[in-house]
Order: structure tokens, then sequence, then C-alpha cells
């Protein structure tokens, strides 16, 4: 179902239109009230008069990640500490969090597109929804959760762990709809699959999965172990959180919400716009926020977009799956290698879990690049060369789709561990210093 | 002649032997052979025990990957050449031995063989007489 037909299905003129106009406020609005974006604009010989158009987005200047630790934790506001209703942040891995604040009107846009989500999976006011994301600074509970309030569906607010409690509420509430990140997800199955509860008692059917990559053959994997369509849900906190963009039944690429969040794709060097359907950098700017509204924020996340109209109807731009984030990506021995290539090519291998660590070193020199993976138990045998053979088999493929050769450790049965939010996948130990 | 082996992939890490040694002692299961073919990154256990199903079960309720292999038992006598013998045996049937590892029990010395083709091999020394 299409949420909102009129903001959906609007044409590409009619849409340039409303981005022309919310983009002429927003930066009005920004250049009074935030003096790091006055400054910046100063700096770049900007004014607002010169913003007369969606097209003139290039003449801004980038807002980096950089920049919000920068000014940790108020100084990208636009609006009064007073109109804040809402605080949500994202556990950055080095230093400072990074912080966002919501006005009631952010909350109320959220929630709008996280509705427009949940419709276009199939959800409507009869589903009883299960948010496993968690809750509390993490935009992912609560973001799922106004979502599904706002689409009518009956939200049970779960958060993460305890997962004897979710397949307990899940069986007995009979959720129709799951959401959590796609490697819980898959946690979940493999402790349904052990609790020996058969599958008929779930009435589970929709996964709302989301925060963190996956790849095609996860989702295949995940719909097969759980019996249910599994849905990607895009979002970034600094953007808003889930709900900046989704996929529809035909699952051709994420609709992204572009009457409030402009897309752009540059190039992650130089920084420059690249034309219609290049693989880049993708740039978001909020259109219409009003308490941290963020200008050609850089996400690292690397796709391209689509701008014809999709099958479902909608005329929003799709971007397709992201391949990877430029600052996720590891350079071993010169090669770029993004772990969402190791989780492919394990998802599709029949006698291995699709759970796996990187460990990169540097020793003599030269890097080092393990992984860790975890044979499924029926396929471990007395045979020493057996055994050998799986784990060559193992690193020719993952060889002929990186480009380099991983050394394979083969792992006891459930001995990597299991994460319950955003999987843990890499650790690189190499110093750059 | 066939035994019951237990083969029980382990991670080459410390400690991870006594695991296995620990979790039969506190069921007081009794290791009577064991070897240990390894690489830099893993290792298989074999190990014939007092009790191979309560072993198996409880290796298994711990996490092991653990598998049952039949292998061959054999006694030999404690002199020069009764092992070559039975070797001998089976390498002019044509039968490959994939592992074998010896034991004593008692007075007696006993070898541990998998080969390639168990039903061949039990075939070959049932007509020598040999247990």
């Amino acid at each position: 179902m299409i949420w909102n037909e009129a903001a959906e299905c609007m044409s590409r003129e009619e849409k340039r239109r409303l981005q022309s106009e919310r983009l002429k406020k927003l930066v009005e609005r920004v250049y009074a009230n935030c003096e790091p974006y006055r400054k910046r604009m100063q700096e770049a010989g900007v004014t607002p008069n010169d913003i007369q158009s969606i097209d003139d987005i290039v003449k801004l200047p980038f807002t980096s990640k950089k920049d919000l630790r920068d000014y940790y934790p108020w100084g990208l506001l636009s609006a009064p500490l007073s109109d804040i209703v809402r605080i949500h942040a994202s556990s950055g891995t080095t230093g400072k969090p990074i912080v966002a604040g919501y006005t009631a009107g952010d909350i109320k846009i959220w929630e709008e597109v996280g509705a427009r989500c949940l419709a276009a999976f199939g959800m409507g006011r009869n589903d009883v929804f299960q948010v496993s994301y968690g809750y509390g600074l993490f935009t992912g509970g609560l973001g799922a959760h106004g979502a599904g309030q706002n689409l009518g569906a009956t939200v049970i607010p779960m958060s993460t762990g305890n997962t004897e409690k979710q397949m307990l509420m899940m069986r007995d509430l009979g959720a129709t709809a799951l959401a959590c990140t796609p490697s819980y997800a898959l946690y979940l199955a493999e402790a349904m699959e052990k609790s020996g509860i058969p599958r008929s008692e779930f009435k589970l059917k929709i996964g709302v999965l989301g925060a963190e990559p996956w790849t095609e053959a996860m989702r295949k994997e995940i719909e097969q172990r759980m019996q249910i369509k599994a849905y990607d849900i895009y979002g970034l906190t600094e953007i808003i959180g889930p709900g900046v963009g989704h996929e529809c039944e035909f699952q051709c690429g994420t609709h992204l919400h572009d009457d409030h969040f402009y897309p752009e794709i540059i190039d992650p060097e130089t920084g420059e716009a690249l034309p219609e359907g290049s693989t880049g950098e993708l740039v978001f700017t909020t259109l219409t926020k009003e308490g941290m509204p963020l200008i050609r924020f850089r996400t690292r996340d690397l796709t391209r977009l689509i701008y014809e109209k999709c099958q479902c109807g909608r005329t929003t731009v799709r971007m397709e799956k992201i391949m990877g984030r430029s600052d996720d990506m590891l350079i071993i021995r010169g090669v770029n290698v993004f772990p969402s290539q190791v989780e492919s090519v394990l998802c599709e291998m029949e006698e291995v879990e699709p759970h796996f660590f990187i460990t990169v070193d540097r020793v003599n020199n030269t890097d080092t690049f393990d992984i860790q993976v975890e044979v499924k138990e029926q396929y471990y045998t007395d045979d020493m060369k057996g055994m050998i053979k799986l784990q060559k088999k193992v690193v020719s493929k993952l060889q002929s789709v990186i480009g380099i050769s991983p050394n394979i450790i083969l792992s006891e049965p459930r001995s990597i561990e299991r994460s319950q939010g955003k999987a843990k996948r890499v650790l690189d130990k190499r110093k750059f210093q | 002649m066939i035994t019951k082996q237990l083969s029980i992939f382990l991670e080459n890490k410390t400690g991870r032997l006594n695991d296995v040694a620990k979790i039969l002692s506190e069921s007081a299961i009794n290791m009577k052979a064991f070897s240990i073919a390894d690489n830099t990154d893993f290792g298989i256990l074999r190990v014939l025990v007092s009790d191979t199903d309560k072993a198996y079960q409880i290796l298994k309720e711990n996490g092991f990957a653990v598998k049952i292999t039949d292998v061959l038992t054999l006694h030999v006598d404690n002199t020069p050449g009764s092992l070559y013998a039975v070797l001998d045996l089976l390498a002019a049937a044509n039968i490959y031995i994939e592992y074998m590892y010896a034991f004593s029990e008692g007075d007696t010395a006993s070898v541990a063989i998998r080969p390639d083709n168990l039903e061949a091999a039990v075939a070959v020394l049932k007509q020598h007489n040999i247990q």
C-alpha cells in the first residue's frame, strides 16, 4: 500500500519545485540560526540569495561526521533548545557520540516517513509489530516504534536481548512483523530452530530489517530460515533515523523520501557532484528538518541513484543496495575489501554458517587477512583431508570475489559471537601512524 | 573388531583439549586411547572411550562438533613383525589406511585403524583369522 500517494507519486517536475522551495527556506533558516553554517557559507562566498533552485545546492559546503563531533553537542542546532523535544545519539566508535536534537515537527516527519516504509512492506492497522531494535539513544527502537504507532499497528516495544522472552512474546501475542537488525534476525532464527517450537505457532510474516549493511544472500537465508518476507528499511541517525528510505514489494532498490531528504551522489575523492546514474558517495540534505537540519551531509555510503518511476507507482528516487561504506572499506595488500563481500560469499556456501570475523594485521610489512568461519555442524568430518579441502574451497570462493586470498580459520560451532545489535565483524590491528 | 570412535573438531587454542578431558572426567568416562591430527589452525581429536554414546551426548551438549566413526581395533602381539604382518595383508588387498594409532591394554598391544574401505578390511582380516 502507498501511505502518502500525493508525496510518493508526484511528478518529477512537481517534486523539483517542492525541493527548490524547501531548500530555499532551509538555507535561510540555517543561515539565520546556526553560526557554524553561517560562517562556512560566508567562507564559501554563498548567501541565501544564491540559492534559488534545487540545482544551486552544489554551491553549498558539505557537512561531515567530524563536524557533528566538533560542534558536539548543540553547535549545529538551528532551533532553540526549548523547541527540542527529543535527543538521539549514535554510538560513534571513536571519541564523542553524535547527538541529534528533534523538534516536535521533526518527530512528526519521522513518523510520517516511517509509516510510508511500513505500508510499503504491506503492513497496516491489523499488524502486531514487535520492535526488537534497541530502545534508547539509538534511533532504531523509538524510530520503528513511532512509525508503527502512526501506521496504526499494535506495537510491542521489546527492545533487544532476552531471546527467550522475544520468542515467547512473538508467539503468544501473535506478532506478524518484526523490526531488528539482519544479524539479530539470523540469531533469532537460530534460536527459534533450536527451541523446537513448531513454526506454525508463530504468525510472523514480515521482517523490517536495517541499521547495518546486508546482502541479498543474507536476505535469502533469513527469509528461508524464518519463513518471512524480509524488507530493508534505511536510515541514519544524522538524517533522522530509520525511515529515510525503504524497499517496495518489487525490491528493486531503496525508495528515498526525497521530498524530505534530498540525495546527491558525489565523487568521494574530489567532492564533485556526479551525473545521474553514477556510483559514488551518497550525500543528504534534510529539506524539512528544524532541530538539527544538515546541509549536504556526507554519509560515506557508496551507492547509485535510479530516477525512473518504479513499477510500484512511486516516483521517489531509488538507491541501489549500498555496496559498502567508504570508511568501512578495508584496504588489504592494496585491494579494496568490503565485509559485505565476505558475507555474500559465505551465505552462498552450503557448508558454512553466515557468521564470520575478519582480523587484519601487519606482520613483517605484509598485511595478514584472517577470516574465522564456522562450519555447519553436519559438515564437520573425521577426515582431515576433507576438512582441509573445505577450507581451501572457502579460500578460493572468497578469492574469486575479493581478488586476494584470505587465511580461513575453521572454528567450532557457535564460537563466533552472535550480535544482538549491529554486528562487529572486523578487527583491524594495523597501526598506520 | 569394529569399534566406535569419537572424532572431535578442536580449534588450535590453549586449553581446548583440557576442556574435553575435563568434561569426560566429570562424567566418569575413561579414555582408552586417542590421537590428534592437526594442522596450523585446527585439529581432530580421535578417541576411544568407555561409554561412546554417553560421551557423544555430553560433548554435543557442551557445544563440540563431534562425530562417531567406525574404526578397526586389533590386538597385536608385542613382538617384532606382528604389526607388519597385519599391515601387509591390508596393503596386499589394496586397502589404504587413512590413519592409525597404537595403544596398550594390559600386556597386549592394540592398534586402531581407519581404512578407506572398512568392509574389505574386515573381510581380509577375518580370512586370516586376525581379531
